[in-house]
């Protein structure tokens, strides 16, 4: 009930509700009240143009078009009722007879529903209509047959679709007779969308009544419906036009209500409340306090990358969200830096970030943002876009999604050198050709003219590194390479990564969740904790880590000297929802060295001489043990 | 590199054309199971129709006699497997029997009326695609996720009223507006290229409101495939990403609905050709039932049902080559 109120709340549905119950009630009253205007026959005024006595004239007979269309109100109503009423009961046997006659007679019932299906309506329509004969009655049966197959096919997607459940199977396996089981279990619980399908076909019904009657096909004379009403209307359409206006609007206003009543009504239910449209708020002052944290480190003439307090924001439905809080970091010629947090750590988003991928629904603000001098934050210019094509490398996580399926991949790689670099169609192949082979790709003149379909996943990821080396990339930012790939050739992977790296001596940015692949490739490591920057540290000194949090992932890596009989260790706790991050240190809910002033107080990312940042206000602190084993129990129970 | 090598060629090949030939296969099966029924509807029609078909057709002064020598010619006596088998016969041979009316053979007056309306619902066809694909993806590029929601909601209503309005209705308000009011055009027959805009208009504009909306909403998902955030970071110009990389992408699935459309448009001329009076098989078929002139009916009712049933094969044939997967699919 309450998700019905919401229909009302949409202008749309709200609109479509009232004539909905307008059109029942001017079904029910208008005869009783206009049948005698309707019928009074005035032969000195026929035909007569719309005047004060008649708003929309007269017919042949002289009779009140305008009374006539509220009369027929009801006979329109009530015969697309009762066409619809036979397409859900014939509909029904049809969709239920798949589950009632087992396997075999089920799918020649499929079939022949599939085949009537095939058939447009106003066909089928035509068809009944020549058996069931020209009048009401038999459109009225035409109608509903040829609505039926439609409402076949929906009650039986709708009957698979609940027969497949459990509780169907359960009552199956104690050997409850399939009639039954349609009754009790199966009906009830698809008597919903066959209701709003109802209502919607309702309307559609109304339609092709009108329709039907215009043809002449209907209702016939002396009785009236709209379409009898438009059928006799257009024959003097010259002499008074709104003889077939009138009837016209009013079934057109009525299939709507109908259509449109059903349609909101199931989008009510399907989709549930749906709230306001969220606004773009400004950022609301609190997301705005994060102190931006300054990068100690001179910036020289050797960095790829500068970023300072990057910020990104999104819209939220109870305000913005900002799932990165200001982080700074450099990147410099040929440096790998490792990114590592859990999923929401806003890791990829800043990959994205600096990348200027962000979806233009966010907004990216920075106090530096510079990738070779040039910044990013300034208007998208060609000059820029030219710039990014040639020097930045984009490697995705999942190499199955990230490719056009309908381009051949040699085109794809060629893509960025047609546009960048001015090369034409043939030489852009050729350098791609040449490029498939530097990943590694055998036979890469055949390969150029496969589909990704046709490449397994390592190739594809090593192709998307190819196609980065279209230009001539000074940083690659690839955001988790080796996680949708297999564990073997995760390492080819990396291993290619490497090797550019060392050849072109080009920056890597390599963001994973998986501290030890990021230990093995990078020489930095930025660790990220809801959206900033808790650790920067060197990759050798990865096990010497003094943030909580990072000692906690590397704890969290099995090695060499795991007992595997204990269970692995795990972070407690939940990472946090960027829609709703705590006062003070992020991580304090979760972190084992916790005080009061963790909870109040957010530490700054602080360098120490060897340019080791930490933001902690415990950096260091031995964790105490009992926590540890507490948490192992945990870990255990759950 | 094992892994390449393991995907050798010679495997493939076999892969890919043993789909097609059960495809093609299934397809065709499924066109002429389809067509058989069809055809045995349209049989069963007469029969199934209470009373004396003929005496309904000559009506109720006709005298015994003749109403006798027009069921014996047309074999209505004889057992009802000798007919559907006599029947049959007569279709493959392209006899669809003589009008009860006008006395003029049947196939005669199906070749008369049949390239009327095949041009109209064509050409409203061609006109509806090359009218929603651009309002579609115009309207997918405008309102993908976090854009445009009041052009979206503004937009998608107005879809939604536009598509459910039925064609004769349209076809209507036309002739009034620009027939009677304005008469700058010619609302009846077919004699000038002028008549053909009217009910053309009045046949593509809620196919093609229907089929932009369908075009909208794919192009909004395709809009947010990975492979567009790929394409995003080559930096190409943004009428490349639209154009080269999501439409296509946004097309396969809206090909499916236009086949449809394709399809029902031959039908759907059957209520504004009679708007139009339009000398087509729709008009035809509509007297031909109100005379009780059933053999006529009969043949325009095998006529637009099997072009229905070419035309889905022949989409989904379409289909299959655009986008192999879509054979698959069906499986």
């Amino acid at each position: 009930m309450r998700q019905l109120k919401s229909v009302l709340r949409t202008p749309l549905g709200l609109t479509a509700t009232l004539l909905t119950i307008g059109v029942l009630v001017l079904a029910v009253i208008a005869p009783i009240l206009w049948t005698d205007d309707a019928d009074a026959i005035d032969t000195s005024n026929i035909l007569a143009p719309p005047s004060a006595e008649h708003w929309a004239g007269t017919d042949n007979l002289g009779r009140d078009i305008f009374y006539r269309t509220l009369v027929a109100t009801r006979l329109s109503v009530e015969l697309a009722l009762a066409a619809t009423a036979i397409a859900v009961v014939v509909g029904l046997l049809l969709g239920t007879a798949a589950f009632l006659l087992g396997r075999r007679g089920g799918r020649l019932v499929n079939a022949g529903i599939n085949i009537a299906v095939a058939f447009p309506g106003i066909l089928l329509a035509l068809f009944f209509a020549v058996i069931f004969g020209v009048g009401a009655t038999g459109a009225v049966l035409a109608i509903g047959m040829a609505g039926a197959p439609a409402f076949g096919r929906l009650t039986q997607t709708l009957v698979a679709g609940i027969a497949a459940r459990d509780f169907v199977a359960a009552a199956q396996v104690a050997g409850v007779g399939r009639l039954r089981i349609l009754l009790r279990h199966v009906l009830p619980n698809i008597g919903e969308p066959l209701a709003v399908n109802a209502t919607i076909s309702a309307g559609g019904a109304l339609l092709a009544f009108a329709g039907l009657s215009f043809l002449g096909l209907g209702v016939q004379q002396p009785t009236y419906d709209w379409g009898r009403l438009l059928f006799d209307g257009i024959s003097s359409i010259y002499v008074n036009p709104w003889a077939a206006l009138v009837p016209g609007f009013a079934v057109i206003i009525a299939g709507l209500a109908f259509n449109l009543f059903g349609e909101s009504v199931a989008k009510a239910l399907g989709v549930g409340v749906v709230g306001g449209i969220p606004k773009l708020p400004s950022v609301a002052a609190h997301l705005d306090d994060v102190e931006p944290v300054e990068d100690t480190r001179h910036s020289t003439d050797d960095v790829v990358l500068d970023v300072r307090n990057l910020r990104v924001t999104f819209p939220g439905v109870r305000g913005p969200i900002r799932p990165v809080r200001g982080i700074s970091f450099a990147v410099r010629r040929g440096e790998a830096i490792g990114v590592v947090g859990e999923s929401g750590s806003g890791k990829s988003l800043t990959a994205l970030a600096i990348s200027r991928l962000v979806d233009d629904s966010g907004r990216v603000e920075a106090d530096r943002l510079e990738l070779l001098g040039d910044d990013l934050r300034a208007a998208d210019s060609k000059a820029q876009r030219q710039m990014l094509g040639t020097s930045l490398a984009m490697v995705f996580q999942d190499p199955m999604t990230s490719f056009n399926p309908t381009q051949r991949m040699g085109r794809q790689l060629a893509e960025s050198s047609r546009h960048h670099q001015g090369l034409s169609k043939k030489d852009a192949l050729e350098r791609a050709v040449d490029r498939l082979r530097s990943v590694r790709i055998t036979e890469p003149e055949k390969r150029a003219h496969q589909y990704p379909h046709e490449f397994s996943g390592g190739m594809r990821q090593r192709a998307m590194i190819g196609m980065g080396l279209m230009g001539t990339p000074a940083l690659i930012v690839a955001d988790e390479p080796t996680t949708a790939l297999d564990v073997t050739v995760q390492q080819q992977v990396l291993d290619l990564l490497a090797s550019i790296r060392e050849a072109d001596d080009v920056a890597l940015i390599l963001i994973s969740h998986d501290v030890t692949v990021v230990g093995e490739v990078c020489d930095r490591v930025l660790v990220m904790y809801a959206g900033r920057i808790v650790e920067d540290l060197r990759a050798a000194d990865l096990a010497a880590a003094q943030h909580p949090y990072t000692r906690a992932l590397m704890a969290a890596v099995p090695d060499m000297h795991t007992d595997l009989d204990q269970p692995l260790a795990v972070i407690p706790g939940r990472p946090v929802d960027p829609s709703d991050v705590p006062e003070g240190c992020a991580y304090a809910a979760r972190c084992p060295l916790a005080s009061a002033r963790c909870r109040t107080e957010d530490p700054a990312l602080v360098a120490d001489a060897a340019g080791h940042r930490v933001a902690c206000w415990h950096a260091g602190e031995p964790l105490p043990l009992e926590i540890e084993d507490r948490e192992l129990e945990e870990a255990e129970a759950s | 590199m094992s892994l390449a090598s393991s995907v050798a060629p010679a495997p493939r090949v076999r892969v890919t054309s043993h789909p097609w030939v059960r495809f093609g296969v299934r397809r065709l099966g499924r066109l002429l199971v389809s067509l058989w029924v069809l055809i045995t509807a349209s049989f069963l029609m007469i029969h199934l129709i209470p009373g004396d078909p003929v005496r309904a057709a000559l009506g109720p002064t006709a005298p015994a006699t003749l109403v006798a020598a027009k069921r014996e010619e047309m074999g209505l006596d004889d057992p009802i497997l000798v007919q559907y088998w006599h029947y049959l016969q007569n279709l493959f041979t392209g006899d669809l029997g003589t009008s009860m009316i006008s006395q003029l053979p049947v196939s005669d007056i199906v070749a008369q009326r049949l390239p009327a309306t095949l041009s109209l619902a064509l050409l409203a066809f061609i006109c509806a695609v090359v009218v929603a694909v651009p309002l579609g993806v115009t309207m997918g590029v405008l309102t993908r996720r976090g854009h445009g929601r009041r052009t979206e909601l503004g937009f998608t209503t107005t879809s939604v009223i536009i598509g459910i309005i039925p064609d004769f209705l349209i076809a209507v308000g036309l002739v009034y507006v620009f027939g009677v009011s304005l008469g700058w055009l010619p609302v009846a027959g077919n004699d000038t290229p002028s008549s053909y805009i009217l009910p053309v208009f009045a046949l593509m504009i809620g196919p093609a409101a229907i089929l932009s909306r369908i075009i909208r909403v794919e192009m909004v998902a395709v809009l947010e495939a990975d492979f567009i955030r790929t394409a995003r970071a080559k930096r190409i110009p943004a009428r490349s990403l639209y154009l080269g990389h999501a439409l296509p992408n946004a097309l396969t699935a809206s090909l499916t609905l236009g086949g449809l459309i394709l399809g029902s448009m031959v039908a759907a001329t059957v209520l504004v050709e009679n708007v139009f009076a339009w000398p087509g098989l729709g008009s035809t078929i509509v007297s031909s039932i109100l005379n009780k002139d059933y053999q006529v009916v009969q043949a325009i009712v095998i006529v637009y049902g099997a072009t229905v049933l070419i035309v889905n094969t022949l989409v989904d044939v379409a289909l299959a080559l655009l986008d192999p997967r879509s054979m698959i699919r069906e499986d």
